[in-house]
């Protein structure tokens, strides 16, 4: 099973999704979020862009980890996800209520007080 | 009705007229236009194309029913027949001139099987192949109304595309002017459009505004709350704007809870809205 | 050449919902549908075929392909599980026997055109829906 690899931009923890997401590999990426979470961080970025199947165990899972990370670390903010997955969750009748949103990586970087100007900085 | 003849059925004695002159009957419908003006790559694809329709339409009546249009034994060349309507129908071919194509089978057909069969039998033969032709044009017909079907079907979805359309306001600020009524298709239209229009402009702010809405019930508040629950989800914020004053009432009086969508009484009170959010934001990031 | 083109896949591990999902979104592709169609077909496959394997312990999910015109899809979900004793519960959105949401049923049944369910203590558990694109012909289930 290949884990989802987390980046720490400064106290932000980054976890990009670009793989067939099985069931065992978005618990997996719970568990490190939530580990590492623990350890210290601000806040946590899930960037979504390259999902194209949200159902609602890994609904569940994205919920999950901004209530942990909530106690742990502040806000987690879920970035990038695309129109036909919007659409398709809001038919379905699941809203993610608690969750942040954000269009894109550099939009959720701001909306957790982190400029774009900063990660350049740094990377 | 019942044979006088020799006692077999009508179609009976087709099939076995289509299986013995297979070859000659496919060699002739091979140079009438249905075919000959769809393959015109070669002889060859017609000739292989009519065997298909002779072998078919003897399975037909191997099965004795020649009158059925919805025999299995008939789904093996739909596929081929909508691929020629389509193809006649590029060509400028309309749909009675494809019929009447479609119509010269019968000729050779019925001359064959009147020399084919012995005077007990040709009666019911002939009736048995026109029924069988009779068919096949039903089958014809049938496919072409289905494709008329899609054709509209396209046009009512372009027209939903063309009037609904994205105005960039502001830097990442969208609008979608809606006008008439909302239907379920229609949501779909709007919700897509919008979500595609927040990607490509990388927008913060989408305002959907129903001035032109003349009616909302709870039906249309649904599809209110489901486009602004999906731009949310996208990580962009949505305003409705252009509730007027009849509008608030109507909403109050139904009790339909707006959730915290945010609401604005013109496209102009949201657009200041939008501003300041975008000011906010860029005073932040100092 | 059948009318009805027939797959049929096991459903016995997480990789296998993943599994499903691909082979749903290859057919739904054929089948002509928009990407927005595609997505809430696989998204419905994917919650009836955890349902299948997590609380049906395990089945097999078979695609049809439907009508003439090949452009309707039919997903069937079997197992032989302990099947739902209170389908009208099941459907209701938020009841869950298990860890899950409780909006698996519910939001699948709203994320297709038709959709069936067969089922009793002891029966197992087939769940049938179908989809077609926009402006395509329908036929029943
Ligand atoms: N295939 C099945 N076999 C047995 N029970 C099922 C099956 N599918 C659904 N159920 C029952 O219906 C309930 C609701 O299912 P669902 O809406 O998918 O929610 P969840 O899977 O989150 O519990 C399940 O908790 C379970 O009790
Ligand atoms: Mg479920």
């Amino acid at each position: 099973m290949d884990r989802i690899p987390i980046l720490r931009l400064g106290r932000v923890l980054l976890a990009s999704i670009q793989q067939e997401l099985t069931d065992d590999i978005a618990l997996a990426l719970q568990q490190d979020l939530t580990e590492m979470a623990a350890a210290g961080a601000d806040g946590v970025i899930i960037d979504i862009s390259g999902v194209d199947v949200v159902d609602s165990f890994l609904a569940r899972v994205l919920s999950e980890i901004a209530a942990a990370a909530r106690m742990l670390a502040g806000e987690t903010v879920v970035a990038g996800m695309r129109p036909s997955v919007a659409i398709t969750l809001v038919e379905m009748g699941l809203s993610l209520r608690g969750l942040r949103t954000a269009r894109s990586l550099s939009d959720a970087l701001s909306a957790l007080g982190l400029g774009e100007a900063r990660i350049q900085g740094r990377s | 009705m019942t044979a006088v003849g020799s006692g077999r059925s009508g179609a009976a004695v087709v099939a076995e007229v289509l299986d013995a002159r297979r070859e000659q009957l496919a060699q002739q419908w091979a140079d009438l236009p249905l075919f000959r003006t769809v393959y015109t790559s070669g002889r060859d694809a017609a000739v292989t194309a009519a065997h298909r329709l002779v072998d078919t339409l003897a399975d037909v009546a191997h099965g004795e029913r020649v009158e059925d249009t919805t025999v299995p034994a008939l789904d093996r060349i739909r596929p081929h027949l909508a691929q020629t309507i389509n193809a006649r129908t590029r060509a400028g071919c309309s749909s009675p001139q494809f019929t009447a194509e479609v119509a010269e089978l019968k000729t050779p057909l019925m001359a064959i099987v009147a020399q084919e069969l012995t005077d007990e039998d040709r009666y019911s033969g002939l009736l048995a192949a026109a029924a069988l032709m009779g068919t096949l044009r039903l089958v014809v017909m049938e496919i072409l109304l289905n494709q008329g079907d899609d054709i509209i079907d396209r046009q009512r979805q372009q027209l939903l595309e063309v009037s609904t359309p994205i105005i960039k306001l502001w830097d990442r600020v969208i609008a979608v002017p809606l006008i008439g009524t909302l239907d379920s298709a229609r949501t779909q239209v709007v919700m897509e459009t919008l979500l595609d229009a927040i990607v490509d402009q990388h927008a913060a702010v989408a305002i959907l505004d129903i001035t032109g809405v003349p009616l909302v019930d709870t039906v249309v508040a649904q599809y209110l709350m489901k486009t602004a629950m999906a731009v949310r989800l996208m990580g962009a914020e949505c305003v409705i704007s252009g509730i007027r004053p009849q509008i608030a009432q109507t909403i109050v009086q139904l009790g339909i809870d707006l959730g915290d969508i945010k609401t604005r009484a013109t496209l102009a009170d949201a657009l200041a809205w939008a501003l300041e959010q975008a000011g906010a934001r860029i005073a932040s990031k100092e | 050449m059948s009318p009805e083109a027939v797959t049929r896949l096991p459903v016995t591990s997480d990789v296998q919902i993943s599994g499903a999902r691909h082979a749903v979104r290859e057919a739904a592709i054929a089948a002509g549908f928009s990407l927005v169609e595609q997505t809430k077909l696989v998204t419905a496959a994917s919650e009836l075929a955890r349902n299948t394997l997590v609380h049906g312990g395990g089945g097999h999910m078979e695609i049809t392909t439907l009508g003439r015109d090949q452009r309707g899809i039919r997903l069937t979900f079997t197992d032989s599980g302990p099947g739902i004793p209170d389908v009208a519960a099941a459907l209701s959105d938020g009841y869950t026997t298990g860890q899950g949401l409780g909006l698996g049923l519910g939001g699948a049944r709203r994320l297709v055109n038709e959709f069936a369910i067969d089922t009793g203590p002891g029966r197992g558990t087939t769940v049938t829906v179908a989809s077609w694109p926009r402006g395509a012909r329908r036929v029943t289930l």
